[in-house]
């Protein structure tokens, strides 16, 4: 598949890549924190992407495979002094076994079922590791302090873990691009459109389902990983925030579900408009209420998200923006 | 009240275990009448329109805050104040309805999560610029009867009976009514009901209306024996959830079932377990019991 051809694939991958060329070339610190937290956004909404936008199963618990594989990534590399590459594909693993398990038994369900299943999900991994003593219970984790120093110290390990962080981006949206255009990619799109009709097409859709379901798990593991060894600490309240696996369906609904490009420029938009109402004097207060107005209008009248928005209304534009 | 368990009883002093059971069981039971008819709300919703209120906490957390207001600004006796709780999270949900659902309730289920949980964010957003997140409570007693080990507060035997009437109200509504019957039609089969002239808008309108005024007179009646804030919603919606599931999804009347169990849970398993076990064992079952009989116990088809 002649995919490095298309426009669609590169104004993809150069977005994230240009962008975190630029922030690494400046090397500025509040730059460089910043784009942290959009990067993260960019992979966790893509890798939503490929369960909710591809395959129609919307899940509400995406921030348990953020914080389990985080968890477990963070412990291998505090308490058994993993290197951090090691311990970040090790937390990966973990969440695409615990994805494997859960999705075999869950992916049954259909519809709102599944979307109600995964709430409870969250739920129950919250509750569970508070109570796990290994993990450290309700307090959490904190991360010995020498593991810094095979990086040169606590300042340049941040940028050895943004630099890691750009390069997982980068992987997932092109992950996402070659999910989207294979074979099974179709197969996915099928499932969304119409399962059983798909079935009786020929989709394995009990196994295309949990592989999708697998793979959008991979992802948050790796960079739950990184952003706890960001911060030095662990704890489950911090790790299964249900707010945060309903701000990343938002960044995807933003920009426009199905879509590569949706879910890059709804994580980047979503986080401008997070970070000019929080510190903006005016909608301090109400920048809840505010972010939920904004939802609430682009539910009832732009449905596809903006990407979605400019495909219906400039055809011409669909090659390149997908 | 409970008398807290932890875990640590001594097997030997048998009638201390009993005694420490059946307070604990039945102090739970009462709660789970309240939460039995949060529940309701959320499931009747569910039933009618396949729609996921995720406002149904923050509507709760509003009724709470009316009643408290109503209590210690103006004075009402918190169980008076219900009524106007009633009328008012009625012409609430109507409002919700018309600006937020309508529009997308062919959509799909996606779409309806998201506008209910937009709706959820506004008012928590506007809630907290004007409660703030402190705690409040309705200082309101009605005394207790004390049976030996076990003492019963007049609050929760009150809640608990109101809950029985409530749910007692909603039977006779669904089932002896005009509106009531049009509701289980369009719950049924909304396409055949609207060829029979069922008014569809107006039936789910209603629907949301109810479900709404539901969750807002739980709120009320929790408010009498918890301290809350504006957040506090979010805790009870997962319960209702919960037990929406245990009782079925969509059968409003279960949800009372659903309640006892869960109310019973949370007063057995902390004798058993540390109580910050409690959430694992509830939705460890939420989980299980979804995957095995998304029917619910109650075994609906």
């Amino acid at each position: 598949m002649s995919f490095w051809r298309q426009p669609g694939f590169w104004l993809n991958v150069l977005l994230v890549i240009i962008g975190g060329a630029i922030v690494l070339l400046l090397g500025q610190d509040t730059l460089r924190e910043t784009a942290f937290t959009v990067l993260m956004f960019i992979a966790l909404a893509s890798s939503l992407n490929i369960i909710m936008g591809f395959a129609g199963y919307v899940n509400f618990g995406h921030i348990v495979f953020f914080g389990l594989g985080g968890y477990f990534g963070f412990f291998l590399l505090s308490e058994l002094g993993w290197p951090l590459y090691l311990a970040m594909i090790a937390g990966g693993c973990l969440s695409v076994v615990v994805a494997l398990v859960v999705g075999a038994a869950v992916l049954r369900l259909r519809g709102a079922y599944f979307a109600l299943a995964t709430i409870g999900i969250n739920e129950a991994a919250r509750a569970f590791v508070a109570n796990f003593g290994p993990f450290g219970g309700s307090t959490g984790l904190y991360v010995n302090f020498s593991a810094y120093d095979k990086y040169g110290g606590a300042g340049p390990a941040l940028w050895w873990i943004f630099t890691l962080l750009w390069i997982v981006t980068i992987a997932t949206v092109v992950l996402s691009y070659l999910v989207k255009h294979s074979r099974f990619g179709l197969g996915l799109i099928a499932i969304r459109e119409d399962e059983d009709a798909a079935m009786v097409m020929g989709v394995r859709a009990p196994w295309d389902k949990t592989k999708a379901f697998a793979l959008s798990a991979f992802f948050p593991g790796l960079i739950g990983t990184l952003y706890f060894f960001k911060n030095g600490n662990v704890e489950p309240e911090d790790a299964f925030r249900f707010q945060l696996s309903l701000e990343i369906l938002v960044m995807v609904m933003l920009g426009g579900k199905g879509l590569v490009l949706g879910p890059i420029l709804g994580a980047f938009a979503y986080e401008r408009l997070r970070g000019y109402l929080l510190v903006s004097p005016i909608f301090k207060n109400l920048h809840l209420a505010l972010s939920g107005s904004v939802l609430l209008l682009i539910v009832l009248f732009v449905p596809g998200g903006a990407v979605g928005w400019v495909r219906e209304h400039f055809p011409r534009l669909r090659r390149v923006l997908e | 009240m409970i008398r807290p368990g932890n875990g640590r009883v001594h097997l030997g002093e048998e009638f201390i275990v009993f005694s420490q059971l059946s307070a604990s069981v039945i102090d739970g039971l009462l709660i789970g009448f309240v939460y039995g008819i949060a529940a309701m709300g959320l499931s009747l919703i569910w039933g009618v329109m396949r729609v996921i209120n995720l406002a149904h906490g923050a509507t709760m957390a509003l009724g709470m805050f009316c009643i408290y207001l109503l209590f210690t600004e103006v004075g009402v006796n918190p169980y008076l104040g219900l009524l106007l709780v009633v009328v008012l999270a009625l012409i609430f949900g109507f409002i919700i309805y018309m600006a937020a659902l309508h529009r997308v309730i062919q959509a799909g289920y996606l779409y309806t999560l998201l506008a209910t949980f937009a709706v959820n964010m506004i008012i928590i957003g506007i809630g907290t610029t004007v409660f703030s997140t402190s705690p409040r409570n309705v200082d309101f007693s009605l005394g207790s009867i004390d049976l030996g080990p076990i003492i019963l507060q007049g609050t929760r035997l009150l809640a608990a009976a109101a809950s029985v009437v409530i749910t007692a109200a909603l039977y006779l509504f669904l089932y002896f009514t005009r509106p009531g019957k049009s509701i289980r039609a369009v719950s049924d089969n909304r396409a055949a009901a609207e060829l029979m002239g069922i008014p569809s808008s107006q039936v789910l309108a209603l629907s949301f209306g109810l479900g709404t005024m539901l969750a807002a007179v739980a709120g009320g009646l929790t408010s009498t024996f918890f301290p809350f804030t504006i957040l506090s919603g979010s805790t009870y919606q997962l319960k209702s959830f919960v037990i929406c599931v245990l009782g079925g999804l969509g059968h409003p009347l279960g949800a009372l079932f659903g309640g006892l169990i869960l109310g019973g849970l949370e007063g057995i398993v902390p004798i058993f377990m540390p109580v910050s076990w409690v959430p694992v064992v509830e939705f460890g079952l939420f989980v299980l019991v979804l995957v095995v009989r998304p029917t619910g116990l109650m075994g609906a088809k």
